[in-house]
Parts: structure tokens; sequence; C-alpha cells
């Protein structure tokens, strides 16, 4: 018996055949994650071809962009015949089955090296996997490989890794943005899918931002953090890079939820719930969105500028209430940040010591001496740089001063959200002061590096969840995204809006 | 109010951030440090008398469990891990003369 071919995707509900570029020589690329699942599930692609396909990929660009620190090819061939096997069963049916997937590599992959693209990670082969990365392979995603990043996650450029720079994939005279820069230029390349990525200050958002891909940090304590190589325990979030909000949506709805072994996850209910899908609805009739002045003053570029206010104009367009307002202590979201930040490295990166996994010195006599040895040779500039920092700023005589006084500020940025989200359903503004900066150009000066996550770091500092959505390119090309902030536990709001305005724009 | 980082203070910071640095990294770290105070302590600008410290976003609290073991026996992963390791346990240099 033959079934009738459906016309429409099952997830989005678009037509499969009838859109423009997506004609008959449409390429198994072209597809987003969860079209590229309907698909596999109709029968009409198997889940191996869209892993050969997203490998060939691989083979043309990935020496030009050096998107992943470890690709496993063959593993997931394995995995694709096990997944296809489900799908055919029955057994898989999910919006992610079969879908070929990059992991960020400060996320533990049993069996596959993760090296937080550092050295002293260099051979580090994990017993287990991080638990978002166990829900997506439960989902039928089939891991290709780990992505590069700023090493432990601190950078915003990519250029930070021990194995070498990724390179934008709309320029690669460019960066990627960081630090789950792989992870963005991977999604953006076609060289997966989707990917995850973990943003601690901006670091899903900012490069999805500079690669033209929509990144999605949920509230603080959605997904579980089992498994992910701490940076800042009370600000790093998992979240996923993909091709369009709906695929942010179902890969969040899939990694997120209560784990008992991460005691800030929490299980959410009460309208709070994860089922992020059922937002995707094209209705922004009446919804507040607050626009803050002080985002868009000294140090933005005006195409930046320019694009992201023309993303606020076609909300308002469809119905959503837009005005400016005053957000206030925006300025001291950086130096607040910077200072909790490297306070909770210094502690977290107090267990690369090189004994019981990593790298470890040749020589060193007595046990001190090879921490320090070890230490100092397996770690990268700005990782020392921050450690040293962190030190110094929880370190007896300092601490009420510098960490303290960041807690103190940390509460103040929190009430100022509080007060903005009783006025506002979503705050919008862009995600960073420029688009993507050229190679080599951004870590001669650090704090100046610093200074360009000064409109992502407050959702961290609040707990806040936040979107980049593509809205533009500049004169020479360069992607440029659009941030949408909610409060806590309002991803939906976000989704909604988000959805809405890339809706509106596809259609032109 | 420009901050002075002095050897004293490096060394010290060194010393708890288990890092050995040569002398080149040393000036390099007394400036990025210098620098990098210097900016934060625009958060003196701030009163914040009477606000309390907020280390998390929601409150968080201890998590009892009974101390059983529920992961298995793992250990020939972990070890493979290890730089040095030998009759089931780690191996680390000389700590006591």
């Amino acid at each position: 018996m033959r079934r009738r071919k459906r016309t429409v995707c099952l997830w989005c509900r678009r037509p499969l055949s009838d859109n423009g570029k997506r004609g008959k020589s449409m390429s198994i690329l072209d597809y987003t994650a969860v079209e590229l699942s309907d698909q596999i599930r109709r029968g009409e692609i198997k889940v191996v071809d869209a892993v050969e396909a997203v490998f060939a990929q691989i083979d043309g660009r990935e020496k030009e962009l050096n998107c992943y620190v470890t690709l496993q090819k063959e593993r997931a061939l394995e995995q694709a015949k096990i997944v296809q096997a489900k799908i055919d069963a029955g057994e898989l049916s999910g919006p992610l089955a079969g879908v070929p997937f990059a992991i960020k590599d400060n996320m533990c992959t049993k069996g596959t090296r993760t090296t937080c693209s550092s050295k002293i990670l260099e051979n580090f082969v994990p017993a287990y996997s991080a638990t978002a990365v166990e829900k997506l392979e439960a989902a039928g995603a089939v891991v290709i490989g780990k992505t590069n990043m700023d090493e432990f996650a601190m950078g915003s450029t990519t250029e930070t890794s021990y194995y070498g720079v990724t390179k934008n994939p709309h320029n690669a005279m460019h960066v990627p943005g960081g630090s789950s820069g792989g992870s963005a230029a991977a999604v953006a390349a076609g060289e997966c899918f989707a990917a995850l990525g973990s943003d601690t200050g901006g670091s899903i958002r900012q490069p999805a931002s500079h690669c033209g891909v929509v990144g999605m940090k949920p509230t603080y304590g959605t997904v579980s953090r089992y498994g992910l190589i701490a940076y800042g325990s009370s600000l790093d979030q998992i979240g996923p890079l993909a091709k369009d909000v709906r695929d942010c949506a179902a890969i969040l709805e899939v990694i997120s939820g209560r784990d008992e072994k991460d005691s800030t996850s929490m299980s959410r209910e009460n309208g709070q719930g994860t089922d992020f899908i059922s937002a995707l609805q094209e209705d922004i009739q009446g919804m507040r969105i607050g626009i803050p002045r002080d985002y868009f003053g000294a140090g933005l570029d005006t195409e930046v500028r320019d694009a992201v206010l023309a993303a606020a104009e076609v909300l308002r367009a469809k119905g959503a209430v837009v005005e400016e307002f005053d957000l206030s202590l925006v300025q001291y979201a950086i130096p607040t940040y910077y200072t909790i930040a490297a306070a909770e490295a210094s502690s977290n990166l107090e267990r690369f010591d090189g004994i019981k996994y990593g790298y470890r010195t040749a020589e060193a006599d007595n046990l001190h001496a090879m921490y320090k040895k070890t230490r100092s040779e397996g770690f990268g500039a700005e990782v020392k740089r921050r450690i040293m920092l962190g030190s110094f700023v929880l370190s007896s005589g300092y601490y009420d001063a510098y960490y303290l006084k960041a807690l103190r500020v940390k509460a103040l940025i929190r009430r100022a959200f509080d007060a903005a989200f009783a006025k506002y359903d979503v705050i919008l503004g862009p995600v960073a002061p420029t688009t993507a900066p050229k190679l080599g150009e951004s870590l001669a000066d650090p704090l100046k590096m610093y200074l360009g996550d000064i409109y992502t770091i407050s959702a961290n500092l609040a707990g806040l969840p936040g979107i980049s959505v593509p809205c533009g390119t500049d004169a020479a090309g360069l992607p440029i995204g659009v941030q949408l902030l909610g409060d806590c536990f309002q991803e939906k709001k976000i989704l909604r809006v988000a959805y809405t305005y890339e809706q509106a724009v596809k259609r032109g | 109010m420009a901050n002075v980082i002095d050897d004293e203070t490096i060394e010290y910071v060194g010393i708890l951030a288990k890092l050995e640095l040569s002398d080149e990294e040393k000036d390099q770290a007394k400036q990025d440090m210098a620098k990098m105070l210097d900016y934060i302590d625009q958060l003196n600008e701030l009163d914040t008398t009477g606000v309390e410290p907020m280390s998390h976003i929601f409150q968080v609290e201890n998590v009892f469990r009974e101390d059983e073991v529920t992961n298995g026996d793992m250990r020939e992963a972990v070890l493979a891990n290890a730089p040095e390791e030998k009759d089931g346990m780690f191996v680390v240099p000389q700590t006591f003369e």
C-alpha cells in the first residue's frame, strides 16, 4: 500500500516543494533540522545520507574554517544505522531524530575526546556524557563531532583555542565570534544541522549573531550543567545554535528539564513549562517590547543600530507596542561580570592539576612544583589572566571590596530588569556593538574585547533567557543579529516574537 | 585612582592560582590586572549599602541523598585518563622529603 505523500512539513507546516530555493535541486543541507527529521521519518532521506552529506560539506570547507576540534565519522555512521532502525521501528518519532549535531567541546561526550580547546585536556576522554548530550542522543540526534571554542570558553572570538582559530564562513578574514564560535560557524557553513553551545556572558548569542544563525540561552537552571566543564557556574547555561527559531525551540525542548545531577537545574511547570514548540505562533498583537536607550549609545556601529531598529519596526508593524526606555546600570554590567566570572573560574579551574586526567608536565620533582608547571604549561594566556584576576578578587583583604561588591551590584542589576519586565514582555537590542571583527584584531587589548560583551552579559548576571536572530548584514556582507531578552522562565515570549519576526522577514 | 600591582602581590596571587609565571608574564600580569582593577573600581560609584550580595539568581539549597553508589564501576575508564597510574591508583611525584 502506498501512503499518500504529505506536501507540508509535519512540524513547521511549511510547503515542502513550493518554496523558491527549495525546488527540485534542493540539497539535503538546505533543510533545517526539523525539516530534515521530517523527511527522514517520511522515508525520503536516510539518516546515513544526511550524515554523509554533512561530512561531504566538511571535506569541502573544514580545512579553511576549522570549526571542529574532533570529528567522529565512523561513530556517526554507526549511530546513523542504529537511529535509522529505531525510526523505522517507530521507536523514535521526535523532531530531532536522525539529525547530525555538533557539540561544543566543553561538554563531556562518553568515549570521545573533550578538550575545552585547551592543551591541558588534550587527551581527556570522558567516562560519561553531559546530560544535555545524553538527552539529544536519546532523541535520535547523531553527534558528528566536537566544535572549537575559546579555551575554557574564555573569549569572544574563538582565537584563544589551542587548536587554531575558527574562521567566519561568511568571510574567512573575520572571526566567527565566541566562545561557541565553532558551533556557530559549523551551523552557518552546513557542517552540521544544529549544534549545542554554552553561554556564560554571550557565548551562544554573539557568535550566532556574527555567523548569521539563531542562538539561544535559556533561563539559568533550564538545562542541566552536568557534564559541562564549568567556567562561571552561576552564569553558565547550555543552549542551541540552529538555522531557525523553530529548530532552536525544538532543541531546547529536548535538552531542558530538572536533573538530579545538577542541583541548580529546575523542573518547570505552571505555565512556565518547557513545551517551547507550542510558542511558535505568529501573533504578537499587543505585546510590549522595550528598547533600552542605554544600548544605543556610543560604541554601537551605525549599520548594526539601523538593522536592529529596522527589526523593531517589523515587530511594530505586526502589532507589538514598541517603545524606548532607560534600563540603567548598563555600564556596570561588564566590571560586575568579569569580577564574578573570573572568581568562579579561578575556583573551577583548580581541578586541572595533572593528576587525574589531562596534561602533566614532563619534569617536576615534587607535587607542588608539578601542579604549578602543569598548569602554567597547560593553560593559555587568557585563561591564566582570568585565573590570576579571580584569585586576586577572592583573596583575603580584597574579597569584600571586589567580589562581594560585584555580587551586590549584580543584585541591583537584577532589580533593574525586574522593573523593566514589569513594563515590558520583551527587551529588544543589539547582540554586539559591531559585526565580526577581523582575525587578530581583538586579543591585543583584552579590556577592549571585554567591552564588546556589553549587550549580552546582563542576561547571564540576571539569569534571563535571550535569543539572537539574524536581522541583516553590513555593507561588507557580514551578518547582524537582533537580541530579544525575556524575564526568567519567559522563553516562550521571546520565541514567539523571534518566530513572528523570522516569518515576516521570510515573506519579505 | 590607578591601581599598582607590586611584585609581592603578583607572587602571592601566583601561589593562590598555582601558576608559575615567567618574568615577562609577571610584568604583563601586573599591567593587565591593574588595568582591569581600575576598570572594576567604577563599581564604587554605586552605593550598595544594605544590598545583600547575590550569588545565585534563584535560591539554592543543599541537596541531600543517601550515600549509595549508583553509577557502577567506572574505575578502568577513569584511570585510563590518568597521566600515570599503577595498581589501580594515581601516581604522583614525591610529596614528602
